[in-house]
């Protein structure tokens, strides 16, 4: 075997030839868009998969303001290299090879191309092309992502049926749960069939949240564009907000400041370690433990008022904006973050030890919604899931950004697979980050937190990800003839996360649904769109 | 076991007062507030929470309502899994065309007299979604509202103190 290992785009030029063509217009430089022929789409499937790299993202684009018609985008990624590969697609005939042969994401990325972008994957594996996130009522061609579309029509209610997995059997039944669910959270249904207790399968049907948010994109300036995405999913508003700006800037060259990127950082990991401290907390109470969950809603308040008293915002919305950041932090800041640090590490430690030394907890999160490895790969899962399950990957350390290059995260990757690994991962991110956030502050430049932003050129795109206290967010921006919003793609961790809930609760008992999903905790909204 | 209750015991009663600048105008409310609830609602008032679309964001703060620091439980707020036991619908989001049936009929199971606070900027107005071929905009265009608490998201300060408004109007 070769001890060199060719870059994807290598692989991709000397598998196509000269009917590849790179694309240009396309940034950062360092991510490549190579346009391959329709016909041998379904050839970078299995180039890809034998190199070992991931479906990321799928997704289609109308570019006929452009002068030019249909293309599906697919968005391979190996540890910190990301491609682009895409093939055009003719109006007459909008149809285009399947890559979930291969990629099992692929699954619902084209189902979701096919429902809103009215574009049909040939060879779709199953042939399951059950609409997604367009609900079975919408009318059969409407089509919302294409420029023909009015965003502002009603559209009519049509009949129509929803075709569920069906399980059939002696003692087999059927329990419908949603879209509104029993506690305080965000809707969705979920079909199981159980024998017993045992759950046999779970079906998930999402799209309850669609809120048309791609296409609002497309009707926003640049500038608007950052407050949209940081309502894409309300708890990741900081890292949906930064991944749409580093996208934006990286399209328009703009450098932001020094201090409005470790500001950025300080804001993402606050954003991590807010949401970690809720969700250990309510993975111990669904099994019982109301107490940690009181104990550490208790902590995760005080990061929460610290938020307002720094930046103005509990949650950080619009805080990161285009250009830089619009809160910068007063001269006692650090200092006040330092001492907030200080009392959450002795609280938050003095807490993991009562959690740990829990023989309650410890038997019920163990072995408890087991995702293997196998399985992790293969749906592509991202973030603590992902790492929960053995896989090693964070686009912090992978294909860091400033400051990130600078102060490096530790990879925290468990193997049990379980319950306990994802709530034990997000205890070890808090350590991780509680240490960033230190090394962040004792670096912190001085200067500007905000510059103009630089003009968008015309018929352009870029990619970038970021990864969220969720895992890696993906964002495509493309711009018009006018420099304006012609496209904005959005992956959230979700989007693949939640294919792996369905495998995880296999043979687990329903009463143990709660937690493993609580272990997961996706986002409906950022899924939806 | 030792260790919880040491826990416990070493961290004591977290409830806050609130800031000075609402804690008297919710004295004063709240006063009303424990009347209402004890003449009208047996001493608890029962919501039933709705998210008929909304980016999560105002889900968090309504759940943070319920954290140690605010604790609204000392007022006999209580949230229940089923719109059946409610006196009150707090619903959250642009109503998104798919959510539609779903908060219509949650709207129906909830017995009369019932009452509808509409949350956050996007419940009050549709926010920044508007309304379009996927969202309806403003809960007031599907079901009727009796309240509204803007802010995105509205803290759980601005919540307790809109739900205590709305109760006091209506005594
Ligand atoms: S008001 Fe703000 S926080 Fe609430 S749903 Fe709308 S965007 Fe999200």
């Amino acid at each position: 075997m070769s001890a060199t290992v060719n870059s994807l785009r290598d692989i991709i030029l000397s598998h196509f030839g000269s009917s590849a063509v790179l694309c240009s217009g396309t940034y950062p430089p360092c991510i490549p868009q190579i346009l391959v022929p329709r016909e041998q789409f379904e050839d970078v499937g299995w180039l890809m998969k034998d190199a070992g790299a991931r479906l990321a993202a799928e997704w289609g684009v109308d570019e006929t303001l452009l002068g030019r018609q249909f293309a599906v985008l697919a968005c391979f990624a190996r540890e910190g290299e990301y491609i682009l590969l895409r093939c055009n697609i003719p109006l007459e005939d909008p149809t285009f090879p399947s890559l979930s042969k291969k990629h099992t994401p692929a699954f619902r990325f084209e189902r979701q191309i096919m429902s809103l972008m009215g574009l049909t994957p040939t060879g779709h594996s199953h042939s399951d092309l059950r609409p997604w996130i367009k609900h079975e009522d919408w009318p059969a061609d409407a089509w919302p992502l294409r420029k023909s579309f009015d965003a502002a029509q009603r559209m009519p209610r049509v009949a129509g049926e929803y075709r569920w997995v069906r399980a059939e059997g002696e003692g087999v039944y059927e329990i419908p749960v949603g879209p509104v669910h029993a506690g305080i959270i965000e809707p969705g249904h979920f079909r199981f069939q159980a024998m017993g207790e045992d759950i046999l399968n779970l079906e998930e049907r999402l799209g309850y949240t669609h809120k048309g948010i791609e296409k609002r994109f497309e009707q926003l300036s640049w500038v608007e564009g950052a407050r949209l995405a940081g309502r894409v999913s309300g708890d990741s508003t900081v890292a949906h907000a930064l991944t749409y700006c580093r996208a934006l800037e990286t399209l328009s060259g703009t450098n932001i400041a020094p201090r409005a990127a470790w500001l950025r950082a300080i804001m993402l990991e606050r954003e991590r370690i807010a949401n970690h401290l809720g969700d250990i907390g309510a993975i111990a109470n669904d099994v019982g433990f109301a107490f940690f969950q009181f104990q550490f809603m208790r902590l995760k308040e005080h990061l929460l008022r610290g938020n307002q008293q720094l930046f103005g915002h509990r949650y950080l919305m619009d805080r990161v904006v285009p250009g830089g950041i619009s809160a910068d932090l007063q001269a006692d800041g650090a200092a006040a973050i330092e001492l907030e640090l200080a009392n959450l590490q002795t609280e938050f430690e003095h807490l993991v030890t009562i959690y740990d030394l829990n023989a309650s907890l410890d038997d019920r999160l163990r072995s408890t919604g087991l995702l293997t490895a196998e399985t992790a790969r293969e749906l592509g899962t991202v973030g603590y899931v992902a790492r929960a399950s053995g896989q090693g990957l964070d686009c912090r350390i992978q294909a860091p950004f400033s400051p990130y290059d600078q102060i490096q995260p530790r990879m925290v990757v468990l193997n049990s697979c379980d319950v306990h690994a994802r709530a034990w991962v997000r205890i070890e991110e808090i350590r991780d980050s509680i240490r960033l956030l230190r090394g962040l502050l004792a670096t912190l430049p001085h200067g500007e937190i905000l510059i103009p932003l630089a003009d968008v050129p015309p018929d352009s795109s870029s990619l970038a990800a970021v990864e969220g206290w969720r895992g890696e967010i993906v964002y495509w921006l493309q711009s018009g003839l006018q420099g304006e919003i012609n496209r904005c793609a959005i992956r959230d961790p979700s989007s693949v996360n939640w294919l792996a809930l369905e495998q995880a609760v296999h043979n687990n008992i329903v009463p143990d649904f709660p937690v493993c999903n609580k272990s997961f905790n996706q986002s409906y909204s950022g899924n939806d769109l | 076991m030792l260790r919880i209750l040491h826990q416990i015991f070493r961290t004591g009663v977290v409830t806050e007062p609130l800031p000075e600048e609402i804690k008297a105008e919710l004295d004063e409310v709240g006063c009303h507030l424990e009347k209402a609830i004890r003449q009208r609602f047996h001493r608890s008032l029962v919501i039933r929470e709705v998210d008929a679309g909304s980016c999560n964001g105002c889900e968090l703060e309504i759940i943070a309502m319920n954290n140690p620091v605010y604790n609204c439980e000392r007022y006999g707020i209580q949230f229940t899994a089923s719109p059946r036991f409610a006196d009150m619908l707090l619903v959250t989001g642009p109503v998104s065309v798919n959510m539609e049936i779903a908060l219509k009929r949650t709207y129906d199971a909830t017995p009369n007299p019932k009452m509808v606070v509409a949350v956050g900027d996007c419940g009050c107005t549709g926010g920044i979604f508007g309304e379009s071929y996927a969202s309806l905009g403003a809960v007031a265009n599907v079901i009727p509202v009796d309240a509204h608490i803007p802010g995105c998201p509205p803290t759980p300060v601005q919540l307790l103190l809109g739900i205590l408004q709305l109760i006091k109007i209506r005594l």
